[in-house]
């Protein structure tokens, strides 16, 4: 049974609250939800935006109103409920059974990973168990926040839980794998913050495909990759090459 | 048709691309952005027969100067209470106009609002990212930001000449400064005190204002022990309390989520509204129960369609024409003062409810 709380969102939605803790079971529960609602919409919602223990449902006002959704909520809750609890008990990870899985190369080498000695400092990790413990994870998109394409990976295992740094450090560029407590970020865009740049990616996150622009949807895997600084360098020199090409031809 | 080039002179800041705003994209950190008053965006659109969704020119306070280079083309201003002049000469606050090769045109702050819309007869030229124009100006995602040199190109131009005049501003065209709330999301982050001072105390809008949201100065709204929620989702009319216990009411470019918890959601259509409050403007809040909030977007989705119908048939040219021929001789316009008026539609709240 998944023991939820509806809250009223102004004029233009139902928050589906299904508890304070970021768990497991937690985020399982709000992505079965979402993708529920998303294959079969009750009348009058017009969006959800998942976040590891939320579920907001918009709806538009002059076709329905919180009661109507409420209920069609509960419904839809009520018929994935079982399937939430047997995929718990058979020990599946948050968000597994839901989405795609993606692999992202990334390299944690010299520049591309200018926080790793402070993590090592921190967490008393050699570079090497670093990378070991990151790339060997498997990380749930938990939400979508801050700004346009920042997704959220759940997944970072306890011996790189660093606490974030309270005072921003110097910008990052666009593609930095960064980490704080249980999450991870690919940054899209350059970011001054608190939390660790450990690597860097080539691989974009956000493309110039109108169809497909976010490459991960909440519920998907992801996978990292270990590449060294040549591979970097040879993915960041096509992925250049590409975007001018895609400009030329669009002109 | 044709293409026309209006060149920008000048431009105060955050002068941006708006057409109606990219829906439904929130789950990938994407808030709607779009018109900050949505309805005076789809007014300027309408007195020109244009789209309720097409790109128009969203004017902050700072204002805008431009010449028309390349033309004739029709446009229209629309939204608070801005002063225009079209070539030196002054024009009521909502008007339609054509301009000349050579014409200025020129719009500055005036007696109240802070966001004014230009409307053209043609398509504006501009980046769309997600099916939308709108500027999402933190990110750079999406339509541009309008500054010195930008030249406007309007594609399947045409002057009609006959749609020039003033418009009759909406009754309600004022900003409300009684803005209606549901409580929630988070009721458990706060204590009985901070809902009790939410509803019963005055709040000041702060110059700490953008497209993002504005910053409210006023009395603490004492947090629970709430400092380490996880992040929930965020909308347009969002009352978000920050860990020192000041609010801030979130607009057209918030972000999608935030750790902060939600006191209470601001009604849409008095969002809109209190868009065109400028910093220094007190405001209340007052609590309504989720049904009332359904019925207040109902009733004024209504009243929205019929102030639109009622825009779409605006007086004869001859009226019209006479009524500009009044203002280049100096009469002061009738829109300005009918908007002080107050009027007898309970359902909208005015100035006058709260003073």
């Amino acid at each position: 049974m998944v023991d939820v709380e509806y809250q009223p969102v102004g004029d233009q939605g139902v928050l589906v609250v299904f508890g304070d803790v970021i768990d497991d079971f937690t985020i399982s529960s709000v992505q079965a939800l979402d993708a529920a609602l998303a294959a079969d919409p009750p009348i009058g919602m017009t969006e959800a935006v998942p976040t590891f223990t939320t579920l907001l449902v918009c709806f538009d006002p002059l076709i329905t109103d919180h009661p109507s959704l409420t209920a069609a909520i509960e419904n839809t809750l009520n018929s994935v409920a079982a399937a939430i609890s047997s995929d718990l008990d058979s020990g599946s990870k948050a968000g597994s059974k839901a989405g795609r899985t993606h692999t992202i190369d990334v390299c944690y080498e010299a520049d591309c990973a200018p926080d790793m000695h402070a993590v090592c400092a921190r967490m008393d990790l050699s570079p090497a168990s670093v990378i070991a413990a990151h790339s060997d994870a498997s990380y749930t998109v938990g939400m979508y926040g801050f700004a346009p394409g920042y997704a959220y990976l759940h997944g970072t295992p306890s011996p790189l839980q660093i606490p974030r740094n309270p005072t921003p450090g110097p910008p990052r560029p666009a593609g930095s794998v960064i980490i704080a407590g249980q999450q991870c970020l690919i940054i899209p865009s350059v970011l001054s913050t608190g939390w660790y740049a450990i690597g860097r990616t080539a691989s974009a996150v956000m493309t110039d495909d109108d169809n497909h622009p976010f490459r991960f949807d909440v519920g998907d895997t992801i996978r990292f990759n270990v590449i060294d600084h040549d591979e970097f360098h040879r993915q960041s020199t096509d992925l250049i090459n590409k975007r001018a090409y895609h400009i030329n031809n669009d002109r | 048709m044709t293409t026309a080039m209006l060149r920008v002179h000048q431009a105060g800041p955050l002068v941006t691309i708006q057409d109606s705003g990219r829906p439904s994209q929130m789950r990938f950190g994407v808030p709607a952005s779009g018109p900050m008053d949505p309805f005076a965006h789809r007014v300027a659109n309408a007195v020109l027969g244009r789209p309720s969704d097409a790109a128009t020119i969203e004017i902050s306070v700072g204002g805008l100067m431009l010449e028309c280079e390349v033309g004739p083309i029709t446009v229209a201003i629309c939204g608070g209470g801005f002063r225009i002049e079209h070539n030196s000469l002054r024009c009521s606050a909502w008007t339609v106009v054509t301009l000349h090769p050579g014409d200025n045109l020129r719009v500055a702050a005036g007696d109240y609002g802070s966001w004014c819309y230009l409307a053209f007869s043609g398509s504006l030229e501009a980046t769309r990212w997600l099916s939308s124009c709108s500027t999402h100006v933190r990110a750079g995602l999406g339509g541009r930001v309008v500054t010195a040199g930008t030249e406007l190109i309007i594609h399947d131009a045409s002057a009609d000449e006959d749609r020039d005049g003033p418009v009759e501003p909406p009754i309600d065209a004022r900003p409300t400064r009684l803005l209606r709330v549901v409580l929630g999301p988070q009721p458990n982050c706060f204590g009985e005190s901070a809902v009790e001072t939410l509803l019963n105390r005055e709040f000041t809008l702060t110059a700490a204002s953008d497209r993002m949201g504005v910053r409210l100065n006023g009395p603490t709204l004492p947090l629970g022990d709430a400092l380490s929620i996880a992040s929930t989702p965020i909308v347009r009319g969002s009352l978000q309390v920050a860990g020192d216990g000041t609010a801030t009411l979130l607009l057209a470019d918030h972000q999608t989520t935030g750790g902060y918890p939600k006191i209470a959601t601001v009604l849409s259509d008095d969002t809109n509204r209190a868009t065109q409050l400028r910093a220094g403007d007190i405001i209340r809040f007052e609590r309504v129960e989720p049904h009332e909030a359904i019925v207040a977007a109902r009733t004024s989705a209504s009243l929205r369609n019929r102030q639109l119908e009622a825009l779409s048939k605006r007086p004869g040219i001859e009226a019209r024409q006479l009524l500009s021929t009044n203002l280049i001789g100096g009469i002061h316009h009738q829109a300005d003062t009918d908007t002080d008026t107050d009027t007898d539609t309970d359902d909208v709240p005015t100035e006058t409810t709260v003073a």
